[in-house]
C-alpha cells in the first residue's frame, strides 16, 4: 500500500462515511466536480451522485441548511473552504447547532470541517486556528486531529456522533504528513493520547503543534531531558485526567498552541491543572502560543508568529532549569 | 383538482375555521398580555395582534408532514399548524412539562420532530434551516412536501435572509417565505429599513415567485397562501409572499409603541384583521353576532381552564436538571469548584 497523506485520509473518511451511511451527504463551496479547494472531496461527487452538493458562497446558509437537514435525520458534512470563513457561518454554529439539543431534545449531528491553521504565505484570513472560539460554546464537540490516523478515524467518529462537531483539520499537515496504513482501532472521543513518554516535563498540545513539540523533544533529548507529550486530540471535551496524570509524573507543564494566547486551549489546560493539580506542580506552568497579532502573510514573519520547534525547546529549557 | 371558480373563492367553512383559530390566538394573547402585566410571565411577551390573518393562512395551508418555522408574531399560524393553548401557556409560564422544559421560553418553542421548528432569535436564521430540511426530504425521496417560514420587514435586511433565500432558489426548494411587512422593526420604520420600492421586488432579484397580499384581509390571505403553497408543492420553487399590515401592538409588551405614525393607524393598513373578518362573516350571514360572541366565549373558556391547570404545574428544578448540552452524557466537562 502506498503511503496515505493526512488530506487523503480525510477524503477516504468521507468516502467511507458516504458508502456506509445513506444519511451522510456533503455540502460546501466547490466540493462537487471540482473536488474542493484542497481536493478533500475529489471524485466523491462522481462516486456518490446526488449526495455531494456545490453550495453558493454563503457560509451562513451552508451551516443553516446542514442544521435543518440534521433535524430531519441526515448526517451532513459541510466544508468551510477555510476555517477563517466560518465566522460568516458563526451564528448558525453557535446559536442554532450548539443550542438545539439542550433547547429541544433533538440532537444536531452535523460535522463542520474547518481547514485550519497557518501555512507559509496564507496571511491573516487563511490561517486561523479557531478551536478555542468554538470550544467556548456549550454543545459543540471540537476535534483537532494531529495525525493521519486521527484525521481518518476521528472524522468517521464525528459523523457517527449525534452532537455537532467542529472538525479542525490542519492545513499544514495536509500533504507532508503520511502514514502507511489507516487505523483499525482508535481511542474514544475525548481521550488524549500520550504521544511521547518522558519524565522531566509535560508538553500538552494539539494539531500541527504536536509535530513542532515532538521535534523540540528530540532536540532536548540530546541534552538529556526526557519530555512527555500529550496530544489532546479533542479539545472539547478535554481530557483533564490524562493531562493531570502526566503532570503527576513530571511536575512541569508547558502548553503549546498555535492559537492566540487570550482564552485559548493552553489557558484552559493551565486553569484546570492549577485548580485540580496544584500540588503536582514543581514550578509555575507555562504556555507558548502564537503572537497576539493577526497571522502575518510574509513567510519570514509567519515562521516566528507561531510556536516553532526551536521556540518550544527554548521555553522548555527555561522551564526545566527553574 | 379544484375548478378555477373554487380556486378564486374561500368557502364559508374554510373562512370560519381560519377566523376561529385567529380568535383563539387573539384571546390567548390578550391573556398573555394581562399575565405579563400581572408579573406572571417568565421573560418577555411578543404578540401577533394585527397579523393573525396572514399568519393563520400559512398554518392552514400546511399539512401534516410539512415543515413550519414560525416567527414571533405567529400565534395564529402556530395553532393552525397544531400548536396548542397548553404548550403555549406552559412555555410562557415556564412549566417543566412544556416542550421547552424551562430551557427556552415564549416564542422560541417548537417540536422539531413534528416539523414544527423552534426559532432562534437571530432573524432570517430559520430560512436556511427549513431549506436544509427540504433538501433532506428531497434526498429521502419525499415529494409534495412544503416548508414555510415567516419573517418581518426588518428580517429582510439580514444576511441570513439573503443567503437563505438565494440558496433555496438555487436548489429550487419548495420553500414558502412569508414576510409580514408590519411597518416597524421594533421602532425602525420601513423608510430606515429598505430602499426598494416594495419588498416584493426582492422576489425578482432572487429568481423566485412573488405574491403580494393585503394582510388585513383574511379572504385574500387565504387565497394567496393557497396559491403560494400549492405552487411550492407542485415544484414551482421558492415563493416569497409579502403581506402589508400594521403591527397593532408594541414590539413586546414592554413597549408602548409611541413611535407608530398615527396616520398609519388611521390608514387601511392599520385596520384590525380580526374585526374585518368578523364583519365579513356577518355580512355574508355565515354566522350571527351572537354566534361569534359564543365562539369568543368558548375560546376564553379554553384559555382560562388551561391556565388554571398550568398555573399549578411545577417549574424546572435546578437540582434535577442534568445541565447537559450534549446528547452523550460522557461529554459533560468537569470543572473544579463548579
Amino acid at each position: 500500500m502506498s503511503s496515505i497523506t493526512y488530506l487523503e485520509a480525510i477524503r477516504l473518511a468521507q468516502e467511507k462515511a458516504l458508502a456506509d451511511d445513506p444519511r451522510v451527504f456533503l455540502y460546501g463551496q466547490d466540493i462537487g466536480n471540482f473536488g474542493g479547494a484542497f481536493k478533500a472531496t475529489k471524485n466523491l461527487a462522481k462516486e456518490f451522485p446526488g449526495r455531494v452538493f456545490d453550495a453558493p458562497l454563503s457560509e451562513d446558509a451552508i451551516i443553516g441548511m446542514a442544521v435543518g437537514a440534521a433535524i430531519e435525520g441526515m448526517r451532513p458534512i459541510v466544508e468551510m473552504q477555510f476555517a477563517d470563513f466560518s465566522t460568516c457561518g458563526f451564528n448558525q454554529i453557535v446559536n442554532h447547532a450548539a443550542t438545539l439539543y439542550y433547547r429541544t431534545g433533538v440532537p444536531c449531528p452535523i460535522v463542520v470541517r474547518l481547514p485550519s491553521g497557518g501555512t507559509s504565505g496564507g496571511g491573516p484570513f487563511h490561517s486561523q486556528s479557531m478551536e478555542a472560539l468554538y470550544a467556548h460554546y456549550p454543545g459543540l464537540v471540537v476535534m483537532t486531529p494531529a495525525t493521519v490516523e486521527d484525521a481518518y478515524s476521528m472524522l468517521l467518529e464525528a459523523v457517527a456522533l449525534d452532537d455537532p462537531v467542529i472538525f479542525c483539520e490542519h492545513k499544514f499537515l495536509y500533504y507532508h504528513l503520511k502514514s502507511e496504513r489507516l487505523p483499525e482501532s482508535v481511542l474514544p472521543v475525548g481521550k488524549a493520547r500520550l504521544a511521547r513518554a518522558g519524565r522531566d516535563a509535560t508538553i500538552v498540545t494539539h494539531g500541527a503543534m504536536l509535530h513542532e513539540s515532538l521535534a523540540a523533544a528530540t532536540e532536548l533529548a540530546a541534552d538529556g531531558y526526557e519530555i512527555e507529550i500529550v496530544d489532546l486530540r479533542t479539545v472539547k471535551p478535554l481530557d483533564t485526567d490524562t493531562v493531570l496524570a502526566s503532570v503527576a509524573r513530571t511536575g512541569r507543564l508547558l502548553c503549546v498552541s498555535e492559537e492566540w494566547p487570550w482564552g485559548g486551549v493552553a489557558a484552559e489546560v493551565i486553569a484546570r491543572v492549577t485548580s485540580e493539580g496544584f500540588g503536582l506542580l514543581d514550578v509555575a506552568p507555562q504556555r507558548l502560543s502564537a503572537k497576539d497579532t493577526p497571522v502575518p502573510y510574509h513567510p519570514d514573519l509567519w515562521s516566528v508568529h507561531r510556536p516553532t520547534a526551536s521556540a518550544i525547546a527554548e521555553v522548555s529549557r527555561r522551564l526545566l532549569n527553574i | 383538482m379544484p375548478t378555477p371558480e373554487e380556486d378564486a373563492t374561500v368557502s364559508s367553512a374554510e373562512f370560519i375555521k381560519a377566523f376561529r383559530v385567529m380568535l383563539l390566538a387573539r384571546v390567548l394573547e390578550e391573556k398573555l398580555a394581562s399575565l405579563y402585566r400581572g408579573g406572571m410571565i417568565k421573560g418577555g411577551v411578543f404578540l401577533g395582534r394585527g397579523q393573525e390573518a396572514l399568519s393563520v393562512s400559512v398554518g392552514l395551508h400546511l399539512r401534516k408532514g410539512d415543515i413550519f418555522a414560525p416567527l414571533i408574531r405567529d400565534q395564529a399560524g402556530r395553532m393552525a399548524f397544531g400548536d396548542t393553548v397548553l404548550d403555549t401557556l406552559r412555555t410562557y409560564l415556564g412549566s417543566q412539562l412544556g416542550p421547552m422544559r424551562g430551557r427556552d421560553g415564549n416564542i422560541h418553542r417548537g417540536r422539531p420532530r413534528e416539523g414544527y421548528y423552534a426559532m432562534i432569535s437571530h432573524l432570517g436564521a430559520m430560512i436556511p434551516a427549513v431549506s436544509g430540511a427540504l433538501l433532506a426530504r428531497r434526498m429521502k425521496g419525499e415529494i409534495g412536501i412544503v416548508g414555510a417560514t415567516c419573517l418581518g420587514d426588518g428580517g429582510t435586511s439580514t444576511g441570513a435572509f439573503h443567503e437563505g433565500l438565494n440558496a433555496a432558489a438555487v436548489e429550487k426548494l419548495p420553500l414558502v417565505l412569508v414576510v409580514a411587512n408590519n411597518r416597524y422593526a421594533y421602532s425602525t420604520p420601513n423608510a430606515r429599513q429598505f430602499a426598494c420600492r416594495d419588498l416584493l421586488d426582492k422576489a425578482v432579484g432572487y429568481g423566485v415567485a412573488g405574491h403580494k397580499v393585503d394582510g388585513t384581509d383574511l379572504e385574500q390571505c387565504l387565497l394567496t397562501l393557497r396559491k403560494a403553497v400549492r405552487a411550492a408543492r407542485e415544484g414551482g420553487g421558492p415563493q416569497l409572499v409579502v403581506g402589508d399590515l400594521l403591527r397593532l401592538v408594541g414590539h413586546g409588551e414592554h413597549d408602548d409603541a409611541r413611535y407608530v405614525d398615527p396616520a398609519l393607524k388611521a390608514a387601511p393598513v392599520g385596520r384590525d384583521c380580526l374585526l374585518l373578518a368578523k364583519d365579513h362573516i356577518i355580512a355574508r350571514k355565515w354566522a350571527s353576532d351572537a354566534e361569534t360572541s359564543a365562539w369568543r366565549k368558548e375560546a376564553e373558556e379554553e384559555v382560562n381552564s388551561t391556565l388554571d391547570k398550568v398555573r399549578l404545574e411545577p417549574g424546572p428544578n435546578p437540582e434535577e436538571d442534568d445541565w447537559m448540552a450534549y446528547s452523550k452524557p460522557e461529554f459533560a466537562e468537569r470543572y473544579a469548584g463548579a
